[in-house]
């Protein structure tokens, strides 16, 4: 029979041996060893929109469909474009037909409901057009919600979804203040941009930046201080989309303007 | 065509990829959690607050709480777009999630419910079980009916009176238990709303315990309702029964019960509903007096657009006429069956204009989307987020409320 004494002296002897090699996976854990020889992130992406550049062709658009098996027909996409008509009353009329697949081809802005408004010309005070994309946040509402974890932030900023684990319940489409995610049409799963990360990190451009012909959209990393698209995110006037939400966006503007939504 | 498409209507500038993709199904999932969690409060009002009117309902709500429960998954499998994997939030939960709670929440009160029901209903197994024991030249149904019961029992046959106190001891414990993780599910499932920064309409603090009061008033409600129907049949069985079993109640003596039951939970109903039309106002008022930046947009949608579901259906048929009725004097059954239907529809619609009124305006508050429930299904996907798909949900918790009444009998003496 086993004394009080024993027992406890026993079952103290027992937890700390078990402690020691659990102490000791906490010492070799691979991802810290990994952080501790690169000195942390080398790579964070970040996006820059010029819309004084955008012309509204939907080239962009058109690309990324392609590029991204996303069904050429279906309404949903990963980027696209709004075109901002500001008229002398006032008043703000914004349009992205198809998400501007096939370009803005006529003046009249569509409303819904398959119908369309005709503001005249000289009604017109400034008209520009500003492409939309995932705006890959710091602080990402979406990665937040997932109640599976199928949709995570990589190391270089870029946010993922695993279309293997995704249950598709659309609680981070509810949760984007952007709405740039939706349920891809053939996979039923979670979809949204992801900055083309199957081309960037192999070195290319996004398939929407080599469809521009304007410059308007590039891609850089934050981290390198002589990379161009961080200079001119350091230096000039840049601006995001709806900073009040805390997201921390990371896709930045130049000539944003108060009417943008 | 893409998930949403066939509902949706947009109107105005309306982002391309915004549908209305939270549909019925997200209705009547916190209306079903809502029902579970309001009959459990009702059953313990008694077994807890010992409020010995309410004794007869008591018993009857508990069980249909737990008949209701499996239903408040429903509608969520049948909205998953991957409903093969939905078993994943249990499994692998990713806790910064609200709906990774789910899980655990559910089953904890799942065990609440059942282990209560458990030691409610024991001596119930025990005699039941003996009494089919008895039987030497058991049929099929026997067999089986005597396997059932001794399994119930868990081999616990101790009926004395020491063993039974000690069985109302724990249900005490339990119900206690119960009230705080049953207010805990559904307010969870008001801070799966709330919590939701990206839409203007649903983030409020206050999300969580308007959910919670509006769902005690709808659990009440069914409960009530559907005690007065079980009652108005128990009346006909009796007259019918009368010389074949003259131990059973009188149809008088059901009749004085029934509404003596139904006045004294009415007016429990009534507290519950004052407490959630206040925070509802609560809520509509500051918005309206801060009025930040979304407040264009929702006082269109609020005002205008659902004007007729928010103030009409919801504040006016299902709250202020009830009110009105229940506060009338001489409660009749009649007229009890008439509010509290109308107090459950008032409820429900709060939960539509909840879900799909959050989803009325586009996140760049520069248009709308106009929701139309698919009625006749013309695809597996409007089937299950259809009108068919809801009723389904509406309906399953009554067929396992008669299920469970063959093993746990609400009404002890019927025959």
């Amino acid at each position: 029979m086993i004394s009080r004494r024993n027992f406890c002296r026993k079952s103290l002897l027992l937890a700390g041996g078990l402690a020691i090699p659990l102490a000791a996976l906490e010492l070799f854990d691979p991802r810290r060893l990994n952080a501790e020889k690169i000195e942390g992130k080398k790579v964070r992406w970040v996006f820059l929109v010029d819309t004084q550049k955008c012309v509204g062709c939907g080239l962009c658009v058109k690309e990324c469909k392609i590029e991204n098996e996303i069904p050429y027909d279906a309404n949903v996409t990963r980027t696209w474009v709004e075109r901002y008509i500001v008229t002398k009353d006032g008043k703000t009329h914004i349009d992205s037909p198809k998400g501007a697949r096939d370009g803005f081809n006529t003046t009249k802005v569509d409303i819904g409901h398959g119908k369309l408004e005709d503001i005249a010309n000289e009604q017109i005070n400034k008209a520009f057009f500003v492409p939309k994309l995932c705006n890959q946040c710091d602080n990402p509402p979406c990665v937040q919600v997932c109640p599976v974890g199928a949709t995570y932030q990589t190391e270089d900023g870029v946010v993922l979804v695993d279309r293997k684990w995704c249950i598709g319940c659309g609680y981070c489409i509810m949760g984007c203040p952007y709405g740039v995610r939706f349920f891809h049409p053939v996979h039923h799963v979670a979809e949204k941009c992801n900055f083309c990360y199957h081309r960037i990190t192999k070195g290319m451009q996004t398939g929407c930046i080599d469809a521009c012909a304007f410059d308007a959209r590039r891609i850089g990393n934050i981290l390198d201080p002589e990379d161009p698209v961080t200079r001119i995110i350091m230096t000039e006037r840049v601006n995001v989309l709806k900073e009040e939400y805390g997201t921390k966006p990371q896709v930045f503007y130049l000539g944003l303007t108060k009417e943008v939504r | 065509m893409v998930h949403g498409e066939a509902w949706t209507l947009k109107e105005f500038f309306v982002y391309p990829n915004e549908y209305i993709y939270w549909t019925i199904q997200i209705v009547m999932y916190p209306f079903m959690t809502g029902l579970v969690a309001g009959a459990f409060v009702l059953s313990s009002l008694y077994h807890v607050f010992g409020v010995k009117q309410l004794k007869d309902i008591a018993r009857f709500s508990l069980v249909f709480s737990f008949a209701l429960l499996p239903v408040a998954m429903l509608p969520l499998m049948l909205h998953l777009q991957q409903p093969q994997r939905g078993i994943a939030v249990m499994l692998t939960p990713h806790f910064t999630s609200a709906i990774a709670a789910f899980g655990i929440v559910f089953s904890t009160y799942g065990m609440i419910v059942a282990s209560e029901l458990w030691f409610v209903y024991r001596k119930h197994f025990v005699e039941s079980a003996l009494a089919l024991r008895a039987v030497t030249q058991r049929s099929l149904g026997q067999q089986l009916a005597h396997l059932l019961f001794s399994a119930l029992t868990l081999g616990a046959m101790d009926i004395s009176e020491e063993a039974l106190q000690a069985d109302e001891r724990a249900v005490k414990k339990l119900a206690g238990a119960g009230i705080p993780v049953a207010c805990f599910l559904h307010g969870y499932a008001g801070f799966i709303f709330g919590s939701v920064k990206a839409n203007a309409l649903w983030m409020t603090p206050l999300m969580p315990v308007i959910f919670i009061c509006s769902a005690v008033v709808s659990g009440i409600a069914l409960c009530m309702l559907t005690y007065i129907v079980t009652m108005e049949l128990r009346k006909i069985l009796a007259a019918r029964k009368k010389q074949k079993y003259p131990e059973l109640p009188s149809v008088e003596e059901l009749k004085s019960v029934e509404a003596n039951v139904v006045t004294i939970t009415a007016r429990y109903l009534l507290m519950f509903m004052v407490a959630a039309i206040t925070l509802e106002l609560l809520d509509l008022v500051f918005r309206g007096y801060t009025a930040v930046k979304s407040w264009d947009i929702l006082r269109n949608v609020i005002y205008e657009r659902d004007f007729v579901n928010i103030f009409v259906i919801q504040y006016g048929l299902g709250n202020l006429l009830p009110f009105i009725l229940f506060l009338m004097p001489r409660l009749s059954i009649r007229r009890a069956v008439l509010a509290t239907s109308l107090v459950i529809l008032g409820v429900f619609m709060m939960r539509w204009n909840v879900v799909i009124g959050g989803q009325a305006f586009s996140s760049s508050f520069s248009g709308f989307m106009h929701y139309t429930l698919p009625i006749w299904p013309t695809s597996v996907e409007t089937f299950k987020e259809g009108f068919f798909g809801a009723a389904l949900v509406g309906l399953v918790p009554f067929f396992l409320f008669w299920l469970l009444n063959k093993v746990m009998p609400v009404f002890k003496e019927t025959h």
